[in-house]
């Protein structure tokens, strides 16, 4: 059933949320936002231990919470409303679901437990330049001499790449498309950290040059497996952006009136409060479609997962743009300053909508898949 | 939910094949059998007993509405029986009429004998509608009315109005208007065709030249219009903007089969991919039209309604306006020619059997959609102070006596 709540789901929601307002204050984003890694080492660590939040999808029995796409959907708009610099879409989501779906027993024992303590960062290096997102775009090819595989090429859009401890790399093998777990201080492995648009998601370009590679994948060709595990992370992706589009409702509402000009508070002008009832119906048609897709997932729904995840990033992506855009314009020229929040959100926006590609590329897929 | 009486779904079932039983709704004409739905107290069941309900939890409805639906082959519509006396009227009725006019009117209104309009817009009152001018003046026992109604569905079959006028000029002008139930058949009441942008006239105006009400068909008191008049439009906005309830059902499947069935060399590759991305667009807003609708219903069943229930009007009307738009891009060519013609009459559902002919109408048809029901910018005005917060504008109508208000041309 889409959209059943719970009392736990809304418990774990002000858990998340409380966390941030003390650990993700808008200071606290602006200092990090300029540090190399990105994220504080200590806030990592305490999410981990203190709320568990790493381990939130990882298996039971590999230390983990067992919890699913809803659960992870919650977090993640939190996350995405106070902009929390940590590699957690990274590492707590995407990596974890890729090892979910993808990977063989061994290599799950290997890093599902560490990454449910906080311990390691695990990045996934899956697209190729230029527009290459989906894991069936992938062309690096792997290479095995005697038994020991290698890859050779280049990775792009690797979120925390520059931190990760581990790089979960998609290539294709003859025998299809498969998976490896690359140690960052690989040999020929060289990370490029990328001077970002959004500065609170760090992003690097990795170049691999006959880099000893493990393979992981639990089965010769595992593209149906990264393809659903693509799918979780579009949903997981669209709940932070939702996330992102709610808070900037409310600080445009909270600016709309406290602001006064010409003797009354802007939000009694129409031109700004109709500008905000649009804002308020794109951010419930965002949160509608990443909380239906996220039900989706976690319910198994096979057949409805494909259509529901690329509905989600599609609206999501131009939702959470057009309400940041908004922001600014409702904020005057206290909009466009570095001093107010409002340019981090829309560069998030505008990054997150790039990421896993746009929504003229979700449509195409989804127009495919529902026979327009 | 103490104020209802407690029932359990089987034995409101029970209630329902019992009737069926009685009297078979395929043997029985329409009239015989609700009233004798009414008369089971299966018409309202949310109402008291003796008046179409059990005082049951208005929930229940569907249940009713569910067990109706089994093994017959004739089903009535309530929204197509009498959409306004059953789904606005009837309840304004029961909160304020007398117990008199409850028992003289609530069973012809639910058997649909006795067909129901709503007597509020008038030219110079439309978003406005607490500014209205018609005027009733107290003679001895009755009401004088004069003035102007305008956009009334069903006024030319309509044996009951739901009318307000005002009867004070000289406070505000929300305190100034009364409530009344007006006999359409009264003298004075003249009801013209009011043909619209398809050139058919589902409205009517409706013009009122010395109409006499008894007191007694006041509902609430003197002054109280407003209060009773929100009652009905409550009754009304609920019905409005949830969306098809169907995946992928609605506009959007009509403007989906249109594209499927379209001649292959309609249009260029690359104008077909932009229509392709426009299509999907308007597919996306519609299943979150659904979804909202449906995350509401969930919302409000946990207990913890939020925005999410408001917003499903807006954005209904400029969906579906868009979804036709495109559907005339899709069509091309073939959309330059408008089959039934523009003769002025009353409107036929038969002519709309084909989806081509239905996207031609829509076309025209939802242009009324940002407009009816709480124009757009009305819309826009509820989401941003009620929902959000935001201060309302400043006004030049509050706190003077009506007749003082300025009033354009």
């Amino acid at each position: 059933m889409d959209f059943a709540f719970t009392p736990e789901h809304e418990e774990l929601r002000q858990t998340v949320r409380r966390f941030l307002q003390d650990r993700s204050d808008e200071a606290t984003v602006r200092r990090l936002m300029v540090t190399d890694d990105g994220f504080d080492r200590g806030t990592w660590k305490q999410l981990a231990e203190q709320l568990g939040l790493t381990a939130l999808i990882v298996p039971e029995e590999f230390g983990g919470s067992g919890l699913g796409p809803v659960e992870l959907a919650i977090t993640l708009e939190e996350m995405g409303r106070f902009l929390f610099c940590a590699p957690y879409l990274s590492t707590a989501a995407l990596a974890v679901t890729v090892l979910r779906e993808a990977a063989n027993d061994a290599a799950k024992q290997e890093l599902l437990p560490a990454i449910a303590k906080g311990e390691r960062i695990v990045a996934l290096a899956l697209a190729e330049a230029p527009g290459l997102w989906e894991p069936s775009d992938v062309r690096m090819k792997a290479r095995e001499v005697g038994g020991r595989w290698t890859l050779t090429g280049e990775k792009t859009a690797v979120i925390d790449g520059q931190t990760a401890d581990d790089f979960l790399v998609v290539a294709r093998s003859s025998q299809g498309l498969s998976l490896f777990r690359v140690r960052a201080e690989a040999d020929g492995l060289q990370r490029e950290p990328l001077p970002t648009l959004d500065l609170t998601r760090k992003l690097a370009r990795v170049r691999f040059r006959k880099t000893p590679a493990e393979p992981i994948a639990a089965a010769p060709d595992v593209q149906p497996q990264l393809e659903r595990a693509f799918l979780l992370g579009l949903v997981a992706l669209a709940a932070e952006q939702a996330g992102g589009a709610q808070q900037c409702l409310d600080l445009s509402t909270q600016h709309a009136k406290t602001r006064w000009q010409f003797g009354r508070p802007i939000g009694s002008f129409q031109a700004i409060k109709h500008r905000c009832a649009d804002m308020l119906v794109a951010v419930e048609f965002a949160k509608s479609a990443a909380y239906h897709a996220a039900f989706r997932a976690q319910e198994g729904d096979e057949a409805e997962l494909p259509v529901a995840a690329r509905m989600a990033k599609a609206y999501c992506s131009d939702a959470f743009f057009q309400v940041a855009n908004d922001t600014i314009q409702v904020h005057g020229g206290m909009g466009f300053t570095w001093e107010h929040p409002a340019h981090l959100y829309f560069k998030r926006a505008k990054s997150s909508a790039l990421l896993f590609g746009d929504s003229v590329h979700h449509r195409d897929r989804l127009a495919t898949l529902i026979g327009v | 939910m103490s104020q209802y009486r407690p029932m359990t779904e089987e034995e409101l079932r029970e209630r329902v094949r019992r009737l069926k039983a009685e009297y078979p709704p395929d043997k029985v004409d329409m009239y015989t059998f609700r009233g004798a739905q009414y008369d089971h107290g299966l018409a309202w069941v949310h109402f008291p007993e003796g008046y179409g309900g059990l005082g049951i939890n208005p929930k229940l409805q569907a249940i009713v509405a569910d067990e109706l639906r089994r093994d017959v082959h004739t089903v009535y519509d309530d929204l197509a029986v009498n959409p306004i006396g059953i789904g606005m009227g009837a309840p304004t009725l029961m909160t304020y009429g007398s117990d008199e006019l409850k028992r003289a009117l609530l069973r012809k209104c639910f058997t649909g004998e006795e067909i129901w309009c709503q007597l509020f817009s008038e030219p110079g009152a439309g978003s406005d509608v607490a500014g209205l001018a018609t005027r009733a003046v107290r003679d001895g026992d009755d009401w004088i009315v004069n003035g102007q109604k305008v956009w009334t569905t069903l006024a030319h079959v309509a044996k009951w109005g739901l009318l307000v006028a005002r009867t004070n000029p000289d406070v505000p002008k929300h305190e100034g208007l009364s409530y009344f139930l007006l006999d359409m058949q009264s003298p004075g009441v003249e009801v013209r065709p009011l043909y619209q942008i398809t050139g058919e006239a589902e409205f009517n105006e409706v013009f009122l030249n010395d109409v006499r009400i008894p007191h007694r068909y006041m509902l609430g008191k003197e002054g109280q219009g407003w209060q009773v008049a929100i009652t009905t439009l409550m009754n009304e906005r609920t019905a409005l903007g949830g969306g098809s309830t169907q995946k992928g059902g609605g506009p959007i499947q009509v403007l989906m089969q249109i594209w499927a069935a379209r001649p292959p060399k309609r249009h260029k590759p690359a104008e077909a991919a932009v229509l392709r991305d426009r299509i999907t667009r308007l597919y996306i807003e519609s299943e979150l039209l659904r979804l909202t609708a449906l995350r509401a219903r969930e919302m409000m069943r946990a207990g913890n309604p939020g925005p999410e229930g408001s917003v499903g009007k807006l954005a209904q009307a400029e969906l579906y306006k868009k979804i036709w738009e495109c559907t005339m891009d899709v069509l091309g060519e073939e959309a330059l020619v408008y089959e039934p013609g523009y003769a002025l009459r009353r409107p036929s559902q038969e002519e709309r059997r084909d989806k081509v002919l239905l996207a031609k109408y829509q076309f025209l048809r939802s242009r009324a959609n940002s407009i009816e029901g709480g124009t757009s910018e009305i819309m826009r005005n509820i989401l941003g102070e009620r929902v959000l917060g935001l201060p309302g504008e400043p006004r030049t109508d509050k706190g003077i006596p009506w007749k003082d208000i300025p009033r354009g041309g």
